[in-house]
């Protein structure tokens, strides 16, 4: 991409209205011609404890295809898709996971995960499809093992966090899984080779150079050497691994260091980053403002850093709490609010 | 087992004389009218908890209308104590005793207060008086956490409080 040396601008697509309430997720489908559909698809949930999946309508505009109701009785917190696109997870306060199958043109609940306590924060689907993670406000993270037939096997309980965890998100490449919370860490966690259970192996917290409030959000970068993390302290750190991890790099396990602390861009606090496949990334804030940053090529610098490529204030008119890029299109940015809404917008240069 | 009063006398303050106002109208979210200290510190107190409904709820077990002290009268919340700047409101609260364990309800109740009062483009945070409560960072936490906030206000035992705590606050100016 050749945005550095450039002007851009974000320009705002569509507004997505319909939500009765705030909204906290979004997810774009990775591979929407397994569901019914060559064009993007976007899943975003709600306060509204509803599930909306919004398509490219003939007339080239954004429409909500499909409300998914009556499942959870609280807020839907967090949704995410499988890597094959066919499945959606739905994490809600009502301390229960939806899996939805699209089968026959429609969206079906074929499973419902329960075991935490209260609240579960956040779903994440492991690279290769085999894992899910749920995270919730009884400080535990989850992992389940997809079986045959839609079932679904907690086969671990991980505990480490003293309190409310936020966020947990699989690596992109590897079955490695990063959790962010309220204690204001973030920890690493890995599976054993031999015993297949589940260690964290890292954590990182103030003392590593790491937040000093709540972490709200984690996203790696394409190659998966790369993670950034947004905060409560209103500062956004990129984390990097000495070696770019391979899928064959499983076993030996390479530490994440402090690389740069982003701050004074925001405000409020940072409840979302996000990390495009073209190296941009994205954060949406408590300020209503987005910011998009991007890597300093700067060969004077030994260590590598980021600077703002631009601002975008009042974004919205509420709280942004989720900001994804299209995987499909990375022009393509979504943004949503306590506004209740739902932005499209795309980068694009101005000469 | 007998529960005691967390604050049993309490010092009672005398009210501010206040500046004539007009009864509070409902806001229009769509102007962009100013709205200065006094303005949330009537939203706060004057026609909200001057019955002393907050208070009482400390001895919940003990109806005691002998003492119908309001927010004010107990200096939990002053016209000082609150700053406003633009569309961002700071509130400073201080429980009445260092151990006060209503202090996350009594917050969550100001904070729900002035959600419903405020346009929604306002940003509210809410904080202990520095050195009046011995969690002040973690109720702190707590009170500015906006997803945990969501939950709690998803838990109908604790919306029954806060709404017991507000619903003298919505009736009209006496």
């Amino acid at each position: 991409m050749e945005l550095l040396d450039s002007n851009v601008d974000l320009r705002e697509v569509q507004k997505l209205e319909g939500h009765a309430d705030r909204v906290w997720g979004l997810a774009w489908n990775p591979a929407p011609h397994n569901c019914g559909g060559a064009s993007a698809m976007l899943a975003s949930c709600s306060g509204d404890k509803t599930v909306r999946i919004w398509q490219m309508g003939p007339n080239r505009q954004w429409e909500c295809s499909t409300i998914l109701e009556d499942t959870h009785t609280r807020t839907v917190r967090s949704c995410a898709w499988s890597p094959c696109g066919k499945f959606l997870a739905t994490a809600s306060f009502d301390s229960t996971t939806a899996i939805w199958k699209y089968v026959g043109g429609d969206f079906e609940c074929v499973a419902t995960l329960e075991g935490h306590e209260n609240e579960v924060k956040s779903v994440s689907w492991s690279s290769s499809g085999m894992f899910l993670a749920t995270c919730s406000r009884d400080k535990t993270v989850w992992i389940w093992e997809v079986q045959p037939g839609d079932e679904y096997d907690c086969v671990a309980v991980l505990q480490g966090h003293s309190q409310d965890v936020k966020m947990a998100q699989w690596h992109p490449l590897v079955d490695v899984l990063v959790s962010v919370s309220y204690d204001n860490s973030i920890k690493v966690w890995s599976e054993d080779g031999d015993s297949d259970d589940w260690h964290c192996v890292q954590t990182l917290n103030e003392g590593s150079s790491g937040h000093t409030s709540t972490v709200w959000s984690v996203s790696f970068n394409s190659r998966g050497d790369r993670m950034v993390t947004s905060s409560d302290d209103l500062t956004l750190k990129i984390w990097d691994t000495s070696s770019a991890i391979s899928q064959k790099d499983t076993e030996s396990f390479a530490p994440w260091r402090h690389l740069c602390t982003l701050s004074g861009y925001h405000g409020r606090t940072i409840f979302s980053a996000h990390w495009s496949s073209e190296g941009v990334i994205a954060s949406g804030a408590g300020d209503d403002a987005l910011c998009l940053f991007v890597e300093e090529k700067d060969d004077a610098v030994d260590e590598p850093s980021y600077r703002l490529l631009l601002k975008k204030e009042k974004a919205h008119e509420m709280d942004i709490n989720t900001v994804r890029w299209n995987p499909k299109d990375w022009r393509h940015l979504a943004s949503a609010s306590d506004d209740g809404t739902i932005k499209i917008w795309e980068l694009r240069e101005i000469s | 087992m007998v529960v005691g009063l967390i604050n049993a006398n309490p010092v009672v303050y005398e009210k501010k004389e206040r500046r004539v106002r007009d009864p509070p109208v409902v806001v229009d979210e769509y102007a962009e009218e100013a709205i200065d200290q006094q303005e949330i510190f009537d939203i706060l107190c004057c026609y909200l908890f001057d019955s002393g409904n907050l208070f009482t709820l400390n001895r919940k077990d003990i109806k005691d209308p002998e003492h119908p002290y309001s927010l004010e009268e107990l200096k939990v919340v002053s016209e000082d104590s609150i700053g406003v700047d633009h569309e961002r409101v700071r509130v400073l609260f201080a429980p009445t005793v260092e151990h006060c364990s209503m202090a996350t309800i009594i917050g969550l109740c100001i904070r729900v207060k002035l959600m419903r009062s405020l346009p929604s483009r306002f940003k509210v945070d809410i904080f202990v008086a520095p050195g009046t409560h011995e969690t002040e960072a973690s109720i702190n936490k707590q009170l500015n956490d906006k997803e945990r906030v969501a939950a709690a206000l998803e838990n109908p035992n604790l919306v029954e409080i806060v709404e017991e705590c507000l619903s003298p606050t919505f009736q009209t100016w006496t």
